[in-house]
């Protein structure tokens, strides 16, 4: 058993679109031959590229922050900056809107993530499966999506979900049905519909490759025993792809965090019920757009100290469960 | 039935399974087709119906025949700025992914294959990188882009694109597997300089690597929409992505239907480059796999 989720584990370790494992980084030997300093120069022109692209902002957006801007009394004059280093922390805090985004983001993770990944791993078991024919072809059908931009399919998925004209409810009217995807409390679904739509298979693909690593000895032996294809599924393969998922499921509510192409796409035709303030990278945007960038400094930073946190803590569980 | 199924061996473990589990597996997974099929189905069938015509019906089948006259539409929209959008993306995308695929394997390399002072810290910033994802630097990179007057330049869009800790993670793994310490050494014995050996022997037995390590890239950087909405107010330098998402939200203006007929012109080659390097994709979601 543990040998068929190691290499289950393996596999997803180097995962894409951003999931890497914490793997320690050992040389893997070509002892320096070349003068010490000289492979830096390999690395020069990204290490340059990395600090002012990844540092150099968010080093500034956080000595931004700190500042906030103080009108005088009757807004005479142009307004000034002071230094408040906790001020627009305190706002963010207390900004009903922002909390209200980042409560949304997190239901949104611990409804849509699970409900994804139990899609993925009945795809990928029913894919798996000896009953199945045309495997190549459902792989596939459910991989395509993501090779559909975020962008472009929100786009689709607007046509879908359209008020007038909406597909989708052209073929449920026979059975007197007509779903309003752009009501206040289904909004939030019909963007996790579109996420689920662009990500199930490719998180399918993961946990098939993991199920692929089980040794097929095993299967045929508790086949043998006269195991049925759910006891199998439920006591092996399940078991198998634990790591998988687990792993899945961390870059998946990583990606939550950052929710922001699907909800802008759907925001003009969603009769208002998309706010502009929907998902924190969303809030920290019309703080922009209203000129206060100290305070969306603010908001972005907390933001990515928020995701770096929780990636880190779950790293951290999920590589002492492997261990253990 | 029986005859054949004993006769052949392998064919009989194939069909050992009920006709009733069949019947429910292949339902349940027809299913799932439909629901992932269905929107990029109805995208196309809408599309080649005649104008206007595109939000009639369930877009099931197809209704008549425009899809030339759209496109023709399509291309005199705004004096043909959508295909403006496409060749943006198109250089966007290529030119970031060609630098950053190369600079990507460059580090990746020295990682792999070097001991050098820093090393360990550095991969471990990659990896950390890899786990806050992108889009969150993206309001510090357009204060700081406005600070320094960067706004409404193609570098904008381009420099951050090019740094991908992605991808120097997947290079560092690729060269680990595929370029052997021994074929450095005899490179080094024959008194080649490191740049050398690796511009000659680790690019050539990284290049399947290099392939996916430039698919991902160019993929990431169609995807990413935040960017250049922040730092491009230009049209005229805008990506496809934004310019659509721009003629979508304003539907009085730009009429709905070149909003269809445009996102389906816009993911075509995607979808064609996806299904022909099928390969590179798998190769770079289960890299490490292969030992």
């Amino acid at each position: 058993m543990t040998q068929g989720a190691a290499p289950a584990v393996a596999r997803h370790h180097h995962r894409a679109g951003g999931a890497p494992p914490p793997e320690p980084s050992r040389p893997t030997a070509a002892k320096a031959r070349p003068r010490r300093w000289k492979p830096l120069l390999f690395c020069a022109p990204f290490i340059v590229l990395f600090a002012a692209t990844y540092v150099a902002p968010i080093s500034y957006a956080a000595g931004s922050s700190l500042f906030t801007l103080h009108r005088s009394g009757l807004g005479l004059t142009a307004p000034s900056e002071v230094f408040d280093p906790l001020g627009n922390y305190d706002r963010a805090i207390h900004d009903g809107g922002f909390t209200a985004s980042l409560g949304r983001i997190a239901l949104f993770g611990v409804v849509q993530v699970p409900l994804m990944l139990v899609l993925a791993l009945v795809l990928a078991l029913l894919i798996d499966s000896r009953s199945t024919r045309g495997r190549s072809f459902f792989r596939l059908s459910s991989f395509l999506p993501y090779a559909i931009p975020g962008v472009s399919a929100a786009l689709v998925w607007s046509f879908m979900y359209s008020s007038q004209s909406s597909p989708i409810n052209r073929l449920l009217e026979p059975l007197g049905v007509a779903i309003p995807f752009f009501d206040h409390d289904v909004v939030l679904w019909s963007v996790a519909n579109v996420v689920t739509w662009s990500w199930a298979g490719y998180n399918m693909i993961i946990i098939y490759a993991a199920l692929q690593a089980i040794p097929a000895e095993l299967l045929e032996a508790a086949r043998m025993d006269g195991a049925s294809a759910f006891r199998i599924a439920w006591s092996i393969k399940i078991p198998a792809v634990r790591g998988a998922l687990v792993l899945t499921a961390v870059f998946s509510l990583i990606g939550s965090a950052q929710l922001f192409n699907e909800p802008a796409v759907l925001q003009p035709v969603s009769d208002g019920s998309v706010s502009s303030s929907f998902t924190p990278i969303m809030s920290a945007q019309s703080a922009l757009a209203a000129g206060n960038y100290h305070y969306a400094a603010a908001q972005s930073v907390l933001l990515a100290v928020l995701v770096g946190a929780v990636s880190f803590v779950f790293f951290r569980l999920t590589n002492r469960g492997e261990q253990g | 039935m029986m005859a054949v199924t004993a006769e052949k061996p392998l064919i009989r473990s194939r069909r050992d399974t009920s006709p009733a589990s069949r019947g429910t597996v292949m339902a349940l997974l027809g299913l799932s087709a439909f629901y992932f099929l269905f929107p990029l189905w109805w995208l196309l069938v809408s599309a080649t119906k005649p104008f206007g015509e595109q939000f009639s019906g369930t877009g099931l089948w197809f209704d008549g025949w425009g899809l030339f006259d759209n496109i023709a539409r399509l291309s005199s929209q705004d004096g043909g700025i959508f295909w403006r959008w496409m060749l943006n993306s198109v250089l966007y995308c290529g030119v970031g992914a060609l630098l950053g695929t190369a600079f990507s394997a460059l580090t990746g390399y020295a990682l792999a294959k070097y001991d050098f002072p820093g090393r360990g810290a550095l991969f471990g910033v990659v990896l950390a990188a890899v786990l806050v994802p992108k889009v969150l630097f993206t309001l510090p990179l357009y204060l700081m882009f406005s600070e320094v007057h960067l706004i409404d330049n193609p570098l904008a869009v381009l420099l951050p694109s090019v740094v991908s800790p992605f991808g120097v993670y997947l290079s560092r793994v690729f060269a680990a597997q595929s370029v052997p310490d021994e074929v450095l050494e005899a490179g080094r014995l024959d008194g080649a300089g490191e740049f050398r050996i690796f511009g000659t022997i680790g690019v050539r037995m990284m290049l399947p690597a290099l392939v996916t390590i430039f698919l991902f890239q160019f993929v990431e950087i169609w995807n990413n929409y935040l960017l250049p909405v922040m730092v491009l107010g230009d049209d005229r330098l805008q990506p496809v992505t934004v310019g659509l998402a721009g003629w979508n939200a304003s539907h009085v203006a730009v009429p709905p239907p070149l909003v269809v007929v445009g996102s389906l012109v816009s993911v075509v080659p995607l979808l064609i480059a996806f299904l022909a390097l099928q390969r590179f994709w798998r190769a770079g979601m289960t890299a490490g796999a292969v030992k």
